[in-house]
């Protein structure tokens, strides 16, 4: 028993989670056992479940539930390396006070990282049932086997104990840091099936609870005076109108104006009554001066890698193809906005929030408020989407401190345009390559520069003698502060797989070979050349060198672990600019498949989202004012925009299960940019790839053949 | 201005005293606790809220309560029926139509209204008639083989 100095010991945890029989697991990938900041749980705890008195199997994770689907894929993984069925299994997701410590959900890791720690704590309960099946039975442990939640005698089925009898009564807590014995594929009864979504019935019925549909006892709605730009001053406010309103609340305090009360439509009257003078910063850019302001306060390079002599082979290549490549900012747009209720009570804040990091909101709120982590608990219900963008804890924070301060439960739910203020946008990229290919179609020099997208989806994957990649700023940081970015959908890999997926296809046209073929010679990586392989296979490709006047494309990446190959047609419509897309193919190396279904569910959300960033997704800003507010001009797709989508999951059962979230998303600015290509012979070089672009972009291809 | 309003709501006699200017999200969110409706955008683009007033789908961000006096008003939670889900639910879970899920009452109230007024539409119909309803997740696809489904099988009959 091992005490932590400022959390919990084991005991104390089993009488919070419960009797039974508790299982818990301090192996797992060392991803997980780096992560510090552990604060309330035995810290050498990763992974743990409970199997209580009616053979009911609760299974305790970080990782929450936002659409992805890890609710069910966590359930196959545990239920399958217990020897359960999936409807024994409960999950509780994201719960601070009973749920081992994450970081937070994103990067494609609940299956990949995390999956292997929830399989090896299942894995280790059933040898411990096992243990105490075969002592019950009083017949040597390799006497038993088991299945379905009993334990019986090989030879003698009758003689059977169930998981249930085994916990009833029992206090038993075991800890296991050994390597856990885990199924192999073949052994798989749970995993690799697609059960229906165990959320599926919660959330058609409308009984599904999302932050904003908790409700408290005395629970005020607040609405918040909030800036009419980043880093707005604010000189004066006078509420007294919003006062006069019967019933309401409001709160002073420095720069937090808010306005509360019982009912959320009364609390945007007051909050609207509210008048508020501002101090503005005077703005130095808008969306369509920002590349030049961004290389202009470029930080210095860091250099990635470098290969072979970049300047020779620059010297020596007959051709040199520079291109420029930009995308601008992009709302993350969840359709459920950030929302939080706290309540405080007995000196303990108790938070729900939408979420995608309750122990990072955790942090968040006992820092705001001086409160000592072990007195702040976040729950986190349903999640309605995050796509990266729910990571801040501000509505978490603003919630604790007016419940605080009002000493009331309060409810702080973002409008739509405050969604759309306060996102932790997508930033704004640009890239530079410079490359070359020899007469024999190989690329000889890849020479790259990418500007605030970070190196996700840098690696080259071709076999390039000489190459350089150098990075200004990231994702995360080094931005000119105009307004936060962070993580969205795959992050900085969107930008910098269009980039370098364009600049392939560029060569490849020019060197007149088939952009697949091309790829191919290209690449000698057997899982890429596998994934290209199936993607043609299901998309039918008829090989030809770019423009084929086909309107077809391929791009392909590496993304969270996995391999990714997209196929597309398109139809141009040469007088508007229009695109339409009528057909993708997505196929995919993501290693062992816990759930196919799943799987596909996630390639073909993001092929969709992607056709967003690619078409129409574009955040339109003065200086730090966002002018996009809801969705009348911020576009997100339509129904009529969706094509018709085919998966294709290349079975490769050597490699452990990889991302599924976001590899996706990756080539769709690539694969779209290169159809637009294959159709007209226009290249784009900006997304979002708008009809006034296309147009451009086949003006300037006519005027150069006229030429 | 505080009055009395009276309505069916999910085949149930209700009245509600309160401000008959308040738009119907909050009087279901809120006073009559049903949180099935989400809030999306309050401005009538995403279709998150939408509910069905007398069989048509509206937009509950935007329906005044006033405008609903003696007017039945059917809600995600009020589409099953004698413990049965509808076939639109049904078909929503069998083809996983759904991610984060937070779309998903709005659409398919959406796509109720839409097979009562055309019982077997087009792929084309279906695809024009949800349109303004949106889904940030990505889906559209097994979202339109759900209603799909229904249409050919019970013609959206509830």
């Amino acid at each position: 028993m091992t005490t932590n100095k400022s959390g919990l010991d084991r005991r104390s945890f089993c009488r919070l989670v419960g009797g039974g029989i508790v299982v818990f697991v301090s192996v797992g990938p060392s991803a997980l056992l780096s992560q510090e900041r552990r604060r309330t749980y035995p810290e050498d705890l990763n992974a743990y479940l409970r199997i209580d008195e009616n053979g009911l199997v609760t299974i305790f994770s970080g990782k929450i539930e936002m659409g992805q689907g890890v609710m069910t894929s966590q359930a196959q993984m545990a239920a399958d390396e217990l020897g359960v069925g999936l409807d024994s299994i409960r999950m509780v997701l994201g719960d601070t006070d009973v749920c081992p410590w994450d970081a937070g959900t994103w990067g494609s890791l609940t299956t990949r990282v995390f999956g292997p720690a929830l399989r090896a704590a299942a894995a280790e309960a059933r040898t411990v049932l096992t243990q105490l099946g075969a002592k019950q039975l009083g017949v040597a442990k390799d006497q038993v086997v088991v299945a379905n939640g009993v334990v019986s005698v090989a030879d003698d089925p009758s003689r059977k104990v169930t998981y249930g009898e085994l916990a009833k009564g029992k206090q038993v807590s075991r800890l296991v840091d050994e390597k856990a014995v885990l199924r192999s594929v073949k052994e798989f009864k749970v995993m690799g099936l697609s059960p229906k979504r165990i959320d599926g019935l919660d959330k058609v019925t409308g009984h599904a609870k999302y932050a904003g549909d908790i409700r408290l006892p005395g629970m005020l709605y607040a609405r918040i005076l909030r800036p009419p730009a980043m880093g707005a001053k604010l000189k004066s406010a006078d509420t007294s109108a919003a006062k006069s309103l019967p019933g309401v609340t409001v709160v002073e305090q420095g720069d937090l104006v808010a306005v509360l009360h019982a009912q959320p439509d009364a609390a945007a009257e007051g909050i609207g009554r509210v008048k508020a003078e501002w101090d503005v910063p005077k703005p130095e850019v808008d969306d369509t001066s920002i590349s030049g302001y961004l290389l202009r306060k470029a930080p210095q390079p860091r250099v990635r890698s470098t290969k072979g002599d970049v300047a020779a082979a620059r010297a020596a290549a007959g051709r040199v193809f520079e291109s420029t490549y930009e995308t601008p900012y992009h709302a993350h747009a969840p359709m459920e906005p950030h929302t939080a209720i706290a309540e405080f009570k007995d000196g303990k804040m108790t938070i729900w929030s939408s979420t995608q990091s309750p122990f990072g909101t955790r942090d968040v709120v006992a820092k705001e408020l001086a409160l000592d982590p072990k007195n702040v608990r976040v729950i986190t219900p349903y999640v309605g989407g995050g796509f990266g963008g729910k990571g801040s804890g501000r509505q978490s924070a603003e919630a604790a401190r007016l419940a605080q301060i009002t000493g009331k439960p309060v409810q702080v739910a973002f409008t739509r345009p405050e969604e759309f203020f306060y996102d932790t946008f997508d930033p704004a990229s640009i890239i530079k390559i410079a490359s070359a290919v020899d007469k024999d179609g190989k690329i000889t020099l890849w020479d790259y520069d990418t500007y605030y997208a970070g190196d996700r989806g840098t690696e080259i994957f071709y076999e390039i003698p000489n190459s350089a990649i150098r990075t200004y700023g990231s994702w995360g940081g080094g931005t000119p502060p105009l307004f936060p970015v962070g993580p969205w959908r795959a992050p900085g890999a969107n930008m910098n797989i269009f980039a370098g997926e364009s600049q392939v296809d560029i060569m490849a046209a020019a060197a007149g070979v088939d952009p697949l073929e091309f790829r191919l010679r290209n690449t000698p990586d057997p899982r890429m050349r596998s994934v290209l392989q199936a993607a043609a296979k299901q998309f039918g490709w008829k090989a030809a060198p770019g423009p084929s006047g086909q309107g077809r494309a391929v791009a392909c990446g590496v993304d969270a672990g996995t391999y990714v190959a997209l196929m597309a047609s398109v139809k141009v419509d040469k007088a508007s600019g229009k695109v339409t897309v009528d057909r993708v193919v997505c196929a995919q190396d993501m290693g062992i498949v816990v759930n196919p279904d799943g799987a596909r569910m996630q390639m073909e959300g993001c092929v969709t989202m992607g056709l967003g960033y690619v078409f129409s997704e574009e955040l339109k800003f003065k200086g730090a004012e966002i002018l996009d507010h809801n969705f009348g001009t911020y576009r997100i797709p339509h129904f009529s925009q969706v094509p018709r989508i085919e998966t294709v999951l290349v079975k490769n059962d050597e490699v452990l299960p990889q991302g599924g979230g976001e590899p996706g998303i990756v080539c769709m600015g690539a694969v779209m940019a290169n159809a637009v290509f294959d159709a007209t012979g226009a290249r784009l070089f900006r997304l979002p790839m708008t009809p006034e672009r296309v147009l451009a972009a086949l003006k300037k291809g006519e005027k150069a053949a006229s030429s | 201005m505080k009055t009395t309003v009276k309505f069916r709501l999910n085949g149930r006699p209700t009245t509600i005293e309160t401000d008959d200017d308040r738009r119907l999200l909050w009087v279901l969110r809120t006073d009559l606790d049903l949180t099935g409706t989400k809030y999306g955008c309050g401005s009538g683009f995403c279709g998150a809220c939408t509910v069905l007033v007398d069989g048509k789908a509206v937009r509950s961000c935007q329906t005044p309560l006033r405008s609903l006096d003696g007017k039945e008003v059917v809600t995600i939670e009020g589409l099953s029926r004698d413990g049965q889900i509808h076939p639109l639910q049904q078909a929503f879970v069998d083809h996983g139509a759904l991610q984060c899920g937070y779309c998903t009452p709005g659409m398919i109230m959406n796509a109720t209204a839409l097979l009562q007024q055309q019982p077997h539409p087009t792929r084309e119909a279906i695809v024009q008639g949800m349109e303004r309803n949106l889904c940030r997740c990505g889906a559209h696809q097994r979202i339109i083989a759900a209603i799909e489904d229904v249409s050919r099988g019970k013609g959206g009959a509830a």
